[in-house]
């Protein structure tokens, strides 16, 4: 088990928006998080990389504790993210965001760019090239130029989900990385979510297109109001009773 | 004693006065008005020209000078704020908008009526004192309190009884849905920073009277004294500033009687320090808007 | 131009040129921190500490003036880490009273110190600062930022600056860089402050206020602080401008005091309304306007 949540609570005010959730994800694996609207996905995925703090349950990362430590010791232990409604550095380029997701991985004192010495302008040059060639990865090199507020919405993402993986991260948490895409779009995503994983990387997928978490998933967890409804393989979760009476319904057929 | 707490109402319902203005604009806009201090001394050397080139009475003089200072307000708003309106960086804009606006005022004045201490004539206001206690109370204080309190007064009605009142509050907790909801956001904005201002030129006029002192730079130390009052009451907190104003003044006042007086402006500034760093939102403010 | 025509230019215009440069160095102090994002104005209080510092060196040791702007520009940034620490958590407008009401306390301080000569200042400060230094200091400071765009360091500030809570997801420590830029902008200040007391003759904590660090502010704002030399640029223009509204100014029949604070004013409003990115930003919107016509007609 690489990253595990334990009867993870989070209230707000009276409400419950996360409410003794637990779920596993293994190296290597892609594991879906999916649900109704207001489910508590979102949520989640902020407790998990420290954006607000739980207010009860464990969260484990290879052992370690994640619950209560700052938003950047998290990222340093190896869990990055993208952002439901896309958090890019607006002025910022693309290749210039994706520098910045790599600045755990850099190694560059200042005083040897103060000093100009050799070996700051071949660390930038390797951390430039790395940066594009994440964004190859993604398709998005011809584009690495490009002020990020200037890319499109499918763009952004890709630039996005390139950013997470900028700090080779050991766990990527993606929120609906493929909303408001064409089918195109989704394939390509999914084909890149798979890639990923089998770079080493393990993906915590929150998702409403449920064919793509059917078709790309390892294993799928199912939130509603905040509690674990389902937890398996796409065939026990597309068969779970509980999931099609809250879930899926007509959105099988979709 | 009783001395001491007279005259830190006194002084405190100044600042009450000024720093009611102050944020009842943050709490509407969510921005810092640092032009309130100048629409403050404008509508003083106002009230002095109306006094002794005009030749009215006070009593007339004040209620013209504070309408000219809500029509000030309003100006400032048109000028510096509106057209940062919705534009992402329009908070800390507007705080640098509003000094432009403060110190185009500050040099108007200044360029006008000379950098010197501008007073009121004698006879403009009454001069007598009365005993009440162990305490010496001038008629200037008492009437200068029972205005503050007054105007305090017609502030709560004004925001909890009329129509006006109610699409203001709206509009400080949720402009967007107060939007939805038919308001028109904008005059409403108008209508806060006409409030506003009226109420700190009404604090201009009387700090003026108060101490028979008007000059360009009048605003300038009040100002950062309105800021240590409305972070201690609570940022858009209307009570809060009120209490923390009488608090202040009350303060200062005692600061002086038994510290001593090179301490008093230290006073301000130390309590705002520690508000910000133990108890951000004040006494009396909602626990939304603070850490980063 | 004869060399004696050069002399009497020189004469009249040396304060002017030293407070280009000290001014240019201000507002460098108080771009630092807005480059991650950061609105502090106690910037005027650590120029005081640099100031004070460095005068009683001078009159209590024989130290070589070096030394004493060494710890004029150390002093600050010292005093900005338990400054910072608490006060840095504080959003936006929240942070910038903190600051003020920093300024205020070290101000009222000063005044109130005997050892100092309160509210009098120091007086007969001997002038051991030459233009050359101070623009060593301004080029050292522009070195430094320019440097630093562009680094690792850099990007973390840019990024936290767009979208801080984003950028600690990323794994940048977010209250350390803005400490150091706080820091950062302390020494430029000390050292702005160590410069000009000894070239003024004079330290008085009334020159240390809430007004001054605002001037400072608006010299970083009207020169625009989308890049590093932008502030430089504000301050310049700004600190010469006086200088042709002195002619223009008795020409008209106004008073020079007025009128410089009026016209500082005006363009202020003017920058913040229509050219937010400041005049810096100017030459490069001028270019995209020059592309975009271009292309209407290639069109």
């Amino acid at each position: 088990m690489l990253l595990e949540l334990q009867d993870l609570r989070r209230t707000f005010g009276g409400l419950a928006a996360v409410d003794g959730a637990s779920l596993a994800v293994e190296a290597g694996e892609v594991h879906g998080l999916i649900g109704p609207n207001g489910a508590g996905k979102t949520t989640l995925l902020n407790l998990v990389s420290g954006l607000i703090p739980a207010t009860s349950g464990t969260i484990r990362l290879d052992g370690v504790r994640l619950d209560g430590l700052p938003s950047h010791r998290i990222a340093a232990l190896g869990v990055t993210r993208t952002y439901q409604n896309i958090r890019l550095f607006p002025a910022l380029t693309a290749a210039d965001n994706v520098l910045v997701g790599a600045h755990l991985k850099r190694h560059a004192p200042l005083w040897r760019r103060m000093l100009f010495l050799p070996s700051a302008a071949v660390e930038e040059r390797a951390a430039r090239e790395a940066s594009l060639a994440l964004l190859e990865r993604v398709g998005m090199a011809e584009r690495a130029r490009e002020r990020a507020s200037n890319l499109s919405y499918g763009e952004q993402r890709r630039v996005e989900i390139a950013r997470a993986l900028a700090s080779s991260p050991r766990v990527m948490l993606l929120d609906e990385p493929t909303a408001g895409m064409n089918p195109g779009e989704v394939a390509a995503i999914a084909e890149l979510i798979r890639g990923v994983a089998r770079a080493g990387h393990s993906v915590l997928l929150v998702e409403h297109n449920v064919k793509l978490v059917m078709k790309v998933c390892d294993r799928i967890t199912v939130l509603d109001f905040g509690k674990v409804i389902a937890d398996g393989t796409p065939a026990e979760v597309a068969n779970d009773p509980a999931v099609i009476a809250a879930y899926l319904g007509g959105e099988a057929a979709a | 004693m009783g001395q001491q707490i007279v005259n830190g109402l006194f002084l405190g319902s100044i600042y009450a006065l000024f720093a009611l203005g102050y944020t009842l604009v943050f709490g509407v806009l969510d921005i810092l008005n640092l032009a309130h201090q100048a629409v403050f001394m404008v509508c003083a050397y106002a009230a002095l020209v109306l006094v002794v080139h005009l030749h009215m009475p006070m009593v007339a003089a004040f209620p013209v000078a504070i309408l000219a200072g809500g029509l000030l307000g309003m100006l400032v708003d048109r000028i510096a704020f509106k057209p940062l309106r919705g534009r992402s960086d329009s908070n800390i804009a507007g705080l640098i908008s509003s000094i432009a606006l403060a110190t185009i005022l500050e040099a108007t004045v200044a360029q006008i009526f000379g950098p010197d201490v501008e007073r009121f004539p004698f006879g403009t206001v009454p001069t007598r004192s009365l005993k009440i206690g162990d305490a010496v109370v001038s008629e200037l204080q008492i009437i200068i309190i029972a205005i503050a309190l007054l105007m305090l007064a017609g502030l709560t009605w004004l925001l909890r009884r009329t129509r006006l009142g109610r699409r203001i509050r709206a509009v400080a907790e949720n402009p967007r849905a107060a939007r939805v909801l038919g308001v028109d956001v904008d005059r409403i904005i108008a209508a806060s920073f006409f409030v506003s201002s009226a109420l700190g030129a009404a604090a201009g006029v009387l700090f003026g009277l108060a101490f028979n002192n008007v000059a360009p730079d009048m605003g300038r130390s009040v100002e950062l004294k309105g800021l240590a009052v409305i972070v201690l009451g609570g940022m858009g907190s209307m009570p809060g500033a009120a209490l923390a104003g009488l608090a202040l003044g009350l303060l200062e006042v005692f600061t002086v009687a038994w510290i001593g007086s090179s301490y008093r402006d230290a006073v301000a500034f130390g309590v705002l320090f520690l508000v910000l760093v133990l108890r951000p939102r004040g006494l009396l403010g909602s626990a939304a808007l603070r850490e980063a | 131009m004869s060399l004696g025509g050069l002399q009497d230019f020189w004469l009249t215009y040396q304060s002017t040129v030293a407070f280009v440069g000290l001014n240019g160095l201000l507002a460098l102090s108080v771009y630092t921190t807005l480059s991650c994002g950061q609105l502090s104005l106690a910037q005027a209080a650590f120029m005081a500490i640099g100031a004070y510092a460095s005068a009683i060196l001078t009159f209590h040791t024989q130290a070589p003036f070096a030394l004493n702007l060494a710890v004029a520009t150390l002093l600050p940034a010292l005093v900005a880490v338990p400054l910072g620490l608490p006060v840095l958590r504080l959003k936006g407008v929240f942070l910038a009273i903190a600051t003020i009401g920093f300024g205020e306390v070290v101000r009222i301080f000063f005044v109130n110190l005997d050892f100092t000569n309160g509210a009098l200042g120091l007086t007969a400060v001997p002038q051991r600062t030459a233009i050359w230094m101070i623009y060593a200091a301004l080029a050292a400071a522009l070195f430094v930022l320019w440097r630093i765009r562009g680094s690792r360091a850099g990007y973390a500030l840019e990024a936290i600056r767009e979208d801080e809570p984003a950028a600690r997801t990323m794994g940048i420590h977010v209250a350390r860089y803005k400490l150091a830029m706080l820091a950062l902008g302390g020494a430029f200040a000390g050292l702005a402050g160590a410069l000009e007391a000894h070239y003024t003759f004079m330290v008085a904590p009334g020159t240390y206020s809430f007004t001054r660090v605002v001037d400072m502010l608006v010299y970083a704002v009207v020169g625009g602080t989308g890049i590093f030399y932008g502030p430089v640029v504000g301050a310049t223009f700004l600190t010469l401008l006086p200088e042709v509204l002195r002619e223009v100014s008795s020409r008209v029949g106004l008073q020079p005091g007025p009128l410089r604070l009026f016209v500082n004013g005006l363009v202020l409003l003017l920058v913040i309304l229509f050219l937010p990115e400041g005049i810096s930003s100017l030459p490069g919107r001028l270019r995209a306007r020059r592309r975009a016509r271009r292309e209407a007609h290639a069109a």
